[in-house]
């Protein structure tokens, strides 16, 4: 009877466990395993698609540090070139002017000059004259003053 | 312990025989008596059958209810547990079971908890329920079903009819006559041997029944023999006085590895046994 009744009681919950209980749980869980299947696809797309997205990103910044570096040598040249352009510039401003001042210089020491030379003429006429007054009679040594004057 | 139980004193025998003695109910000359049955083969083992019922109504509460709520969303921890469990089923089944059935998988499942369930019985120190028992009035009282030779040979009759019934389903009926009948030794059946054949053939047929015969049977005392072992080594491990405390322990915790390995081996062969009666040859 024992035997019977058990074989009886298992064939029931055998039966429950098939049709109520297996069922569902295994749905549940092929659903949870396709779900998180499709999940980790979509995470290994989405990692893809970084990846790519960064490497795009750091080729972008390669190009632009290229051209940044480009353009900084080229600003670079031109600086230079313009400070060189300035440097020979000036120098030759410089080599203008001074040749300019020295011309005034030289015209000026020339000037000064004919102007001392007329002033000491002057000078040692007057003395001349001075020294002529008390020791030479004007009138006969007239002659030889106006030679000299006009020598002078 | 011996001597607690209200009855006046107890020798260890008496303690130990009231420890393994069922629950019975029987029916004699039209009268339904108690405890009456020895030897009675329509002896109804009361306490083995309600405990196993009981705990397969247990098993069907909380495996239906975590079904009822399965949802693939996140799930909740009853229903990852009862996942975990099906899932390992699943997995073991797969691995053996090389068919496709319905059957075969919730039938291991069913077996592998509610075994589980029973054998676990075994671990509610022995003394509790059979005192508490006797305190309702119920003079004996088996708790563990497993260790009633009933329950697991009532099992392994639906299994050994399974094996039939998978064999006949997938080989035919001469199939399985020819399967018991023309193995291991094949007879020879033309030329001057034939005359040997039905030797050949009365000899295979005794063999492969033996066969067939062993597998339920096999079956069944196995899981009865360590179970029962390992409640009388508890009930004597109760005789002990004082002692009994540390030794309960470390006995228990070696019993669970026994509770959930006979449970495992019992579903296991059942699932081994039906792929052989569906492999085809």
């Amino acid at each position: 009877m024992t035997l019977l009744g058990q074989t009886i009681a298992m064939i029931i919950f055998v039966w429950f466990c098939m049709k109520f209980i297996w069922p569902p749980i295994m749905v549940a869980i092929e659903e949870r395993q396709k779900e998180i299947a499709d999940g980790l696809a979509a995470a290994e797309r989405g990692q893809q698609s970084l990846d790519k997205a960064q490497a795009e990103a750091s080729d972008l910044v390669g190009d632009a540090r290229k051209q940044a570096t480009s353009i900084l040598d080229q600003a670079q040249a031109r600086a230079n070139e313009i400070i060189a352009d300035g440097k020979a510039e000036g120098v030759k401003e410089r080599e203008r002017q001074l040749a300019a001042a020295t011309a005034e210089v030289e015209q000026e020491t020339n000037r000064a000059r004919e102007e001392l030379r007329g002033q000491v003429s002057a000078i040692a006429v007057a003395s001349a004259e001075k020294i002529l007054e008390r020791e030479i009679d004007a009138k006969a040594h007239d002659d030889i003053l106006s030679k000299l004057a006009a020598e002078l | 312990m011996a001597g607690e139980s209200g009855h006046g004193p107890q020798t260890s025998g008496e303690y130990i025989a009231h420890h393994l003695q069922n629950l019975q109910v029987c029916n004699v000359d039209g009268q339904w008596v108690w405890n009456q049955c020895a030897g009675n083969p329509m002896a109804l083992n009361v306490d083995s059958m309600f405990f196993s019922v009981v705990l397969g109504l247990i098993f069907a509460w909380v495996f239906g209810r975590a079904a009822k709520k399965a949802s693939k969303g996140k799930p909740g921890k009853m229903q990852a547990f009862v996942e975990i469990v099906v899932d390992f089923i699943d997995s073991s089944v797969k691995d053996t079971f090389h068919g496709k059935s319905d059957l075969i998988a919730p039938l291991a499942l069913t077996i592998f908890v509610w075994v589980f369930f029973m054998n676990l019985m075994d671990l509610i120190p022995v003394d509790w329920l059979p005192e508490a028992g006797l305190l309702l009035g119920i003079p004996y009282l088996k708790v563990v079903p497993t260790t009633d030779v009933n329950i697991t040979f009532g099992m392994s009759i639906a299994v050994f009819f399974l094996i039939i019934f998978y064999t006949v389903k997938n080989k035919g009926i001469g199939g399985f006559i020819a399967e018991l009948t023309l193995h291991p030794i094949a007879p020879p059946l033309r030329g001057p041997g034939i005359a040997a054949a039905p030797f050949i053939i009365a000899f295979n047929f005794i063999l492969e029944s033996v066969a067939l015969l062993a597998k339920p049977l096999s079956l069944s005392l196995r899981l009865f023999g360590n179970m029962f072992a390992g409640e009388l080594i508890f009930i004597l491990i109760a005789l002990l006085g004082l002692w009994q405390l540390p030794l309960h322990f470390a006995w228990a915790v070696f019993h669970i590895l026994i509770v959930t390995l006979q449970a495992f081996i019992f579903m296991m062969l059942t699932v081994v046994y039906l792929s052989l009666a569906s492999e085809k040859h």
